[in-house]
C-alpha cells in the first residue's frame, strides 16, 4: 500500500472511530455505564463536546468522502475498480451523511420536523451506523477491499 | 324601492362579516400564534405577582392526567448505581420542579427603595425558541410545535434525561416505574420519562389560554406572539425602570420576565439546586453546533478542491 493510501486509511479510521464514540455519546449510556468514569474518557458524558466534536468528525468524513468520490471519478478509476464490498460501504456512508445531514439541518433555529419524522432519521441514523460497524468488522476478517487494481 | 344587492355590496358585507368573526376569535389566533406564523411568548410581571400559588393548583389541576402512573416495584436496573427516581409518593411537593409539578413560586427578599420586600416568581419551563432538550433529544421524544411550545411525548421519552442535563435550568424532571422502557430493555436502557411544561398546548390548540395565565388574580402573566410580548415587556420594564430576563437567555426564550430589581440580584437570593432553577445569564447553548453547522457546508467544497489540485498535479507531472 502506497504511503498516500495509508494516510487516507488510517484518517478514515480516525474519523470513523471518534464519530462512533462521539456519535453514541449523543445518547445518555457513557455516564450510566461508567465509562466516562475512566479517567481521559470523561468527556464522552459532557453532551454539548460530543456534538461539537461530531459535528467537527463528520466535516472530516463529508470532505474526504467527497474527496475520494472524484478521486476515483478523475483518477482512481483508470487503475482501479471498485468492488461489492467498496459499494456496500459508500452507500452506508452516504446514508449516514444524507440522514445526519438533516438532522444537523433540524438542528438549525426555526426548524422543525414532524417528531415522527425525527425519530425516524434518529433510528435511520443508528441503524446505519451500526451496520457499517458490524460490516466493517467481517471486511476487516475476511480481508475484502474496496477497490481492487 | 327593493335594496339591490350589488357586488361592491356583497363582497363588503362578506368582508364585514368575515372581520368580525376573526375579531371574535383573534384571542385565540393569537394564543396559537398563528395570526402572523411566529411563536407566542409569555411575560411575566414580578412586581404583580403576590405568590399566591393559584398557577400552581391549576397547573396541577389541568395537568393531573398527564403525571405519571408508575409500575412498582420498579424493575432492576444495571449497573447498580443507576438511581430510580421516585416522585409517586410526594405528589403533593409545591416548592420545586417535579414530575408532578411543573410550575412552582421562587421566592427572593430583595431590598427596594431601601426598603426590604419579597418578590415572588413563577418558575416553569422557559419554552427556549432553539430548545436544546428538543434539538439534542437522542429520541425525537421531545418536540417544538410550530408556535414555539417545547414538549415531551410521554409515549416516546425513555427517561434518560439527557434533556435535563441540556437544559440551561435542568427543567425537566424525572420519574422512573413508567413509559416505554419497559417494554423494550428496562434494566439496560431508559429509566422512566421525563416531564416538564408544555404550556398546556391541547388548550391553546382549543383557542383556550393556559391554566396558570387563567387562574391568576394578579393579571401576571400575558400572552401572544413574541414580537407584541418583547414589546410590552420593554414598554413595562421602562416604565419601572425594570430589568428583563429571557429576551437573549439560551439565544432567546419565548418567556420573558420583567423585575423592579436585576436579576442577577435576584438569582443571588433565591434558592437554587435540583428542581429550582437559577435566574443568571444564559449564553447560547446551541451556538457553537449551529456555528460548525455552517462551516459543514465548506467540507465537500474542501473535497471537491483537494481532489482537483491532485487531478491538476497529476496532468501538470504527465505534461
Amino acid at each position: 500500500m502506497r504511503f498516500y493510501e495509508r494516510v487516507i486509511k488510517y484518517f478514515y479510521i480516525v474519523i470513523i472511530t471518534f464519530l462512533t464514540l462521539t456519535g453514541f455519546g449523543q445518547m445518555p449510556i457513557f455516564k450510566r455505564y461508567r465509562i466516562a468514569d475512566i479517567p481521559g474518557l470523561g468527556w464522552l458524558a459532557e453532551f454539548y463536546i460530543t456534538h461539537a466534536m461530531h459535528y467537527i468528525f463528520a466535516s472530516f468524513l463529508i470532505a474526504l468522502s467527497v474527496y475520494l468520490f472524484f478521486d476515483h471519478i478523475f483518477i482512481g478509476r483508470k487503475e482501479r475498480k471498485v468492488t461489492p464490498t467498496g459499494y456496500v460501504k459508500g452507500v452506508m456512508i452516504l446514508g449516514l451523511i444524507i440522514t445526519g445531514g438533516l438532522m444537523v439541518f433540524k438542528n438549525l433555529s426555526g426548524i422543525l420536523y414532524y417528531p415522527i419524522a425525527i425519530s425516524i432519521l434518529d433510528l435511520s441514523h443508528l441503524i446505519l451506523c451500526m451496520a457499517l460497524l458490524f460490516y466493517s468488522i467481517f471486511t476487516l476478517i475476511t480481508a475484502k477491499r474496496w477497490t481492487i487494481k | 324601492m327593493q335594496p339591490t344587492i350589488t357586488r361592491r355590496s356583497f363582497l363588503k358585507g362578506t368582508i364585514t362579516a368575515a372581520c368580525s368573526i376573526a375579531t371574535s376569535s383573534s384571542i385565540a389566533k393569537a394564543a396559537a400564534g398563528l395570526e402572523n406564523g411566529q411563536p407566542i411568548a409569555t411575560l411575566l410581571d414580578i412586581s404583580k405577582c403576590v405568590g399566591c400559588q393559584e398557577c400552581v393548583y391549576a397547573c396541577r389541576d389541568v395537568n393531573a392526567t398527564k403525571y405519571p402512573k408508575p409500575q412498582k416495584p420498579f424493575p432492576k436496573m444495571y449497573p447498580n448505581g443507576v438511581k430510580a427516581e421516585d416522585w409517586s409518593d410526594k405528589t403533593d411537593v409545591i416548592d420545586r420542579l417535579t414530575p408532578y409539578n411543573w410550575l412552582y413560586i421562587q421566592s427572593a427578599t430583595v431590598e427596594i427603595d431601601g426598603e426590604q420586600k419579597e418578590l415572588t416568581i413563577p418558575r416553569r419551563c422557559m419554552h427556549c425558541s432553539n430548545p436544546p432538550c428538543v434539538k439534542l433529544c437522542p429520541w425525537g421524544a421531545a418536540v417544538q410545535l410550530d408556535n414555539g411550545i417545547s414538549r415531551i411525548e410521554a409515549d416516546i421519552c425513555l427517561g434518560g434525561a439527557k434533556c435535563q442535563t441540556v437544559c440551561p435550568w435542568l427543567i425537566p424532571q424525572r420519574q422512573t416505574g413508567v413509559g416505554l422502557y419497559l417494554d423494550i430493555l428496562p434494566a439496560f436502557a431508559g429509566n422512566g420519562v421525563m416531564y416538564k411544561c408544555d404550556r398546556c398546548y391541547s388548550r391553546i390548540t382549543k383557542g383556550e389560554i393556559p391554566a396558570c395565565i387563567e387562574a391568576c388574580p394578579e393579571d401576571v402573566q400575558t400572552i401572544g406572539p413574541r414580537d407584541e410580548i418583547l414589546k410590552q415587556a420593554h414598554e413595562l420594564a421602562k416604565s419601572m425602570n425594570g430589568y428583563i430576563y429571557g429576551e437573549n437567555e439560551n439565544g432567546g426564550t419565548n418567556t420573558i420576565y420583567v423585575s423592579p430589581v436585576p436579576f442577577d440580584k435576584l438569582n443571588s437570593v433565591i434558592e437554587k439546586g435540583k428542581g429550582k432553577p437559577h435566574l443568571a445569564a444564559v449564553k447560547d447553548s446551541m451556538e457553537t453546533g449551529n456555528k460548525l453547522a455552517m462551516a459543514m457546508i465548506l467540507a465537500p467544497v474542501a473535497g471537491v478542491v483537494g481532489a482537483a489540485m491532485k487531478f491538476y498535479s497529476i496532468n501538470k507531472n504527465d505534461d
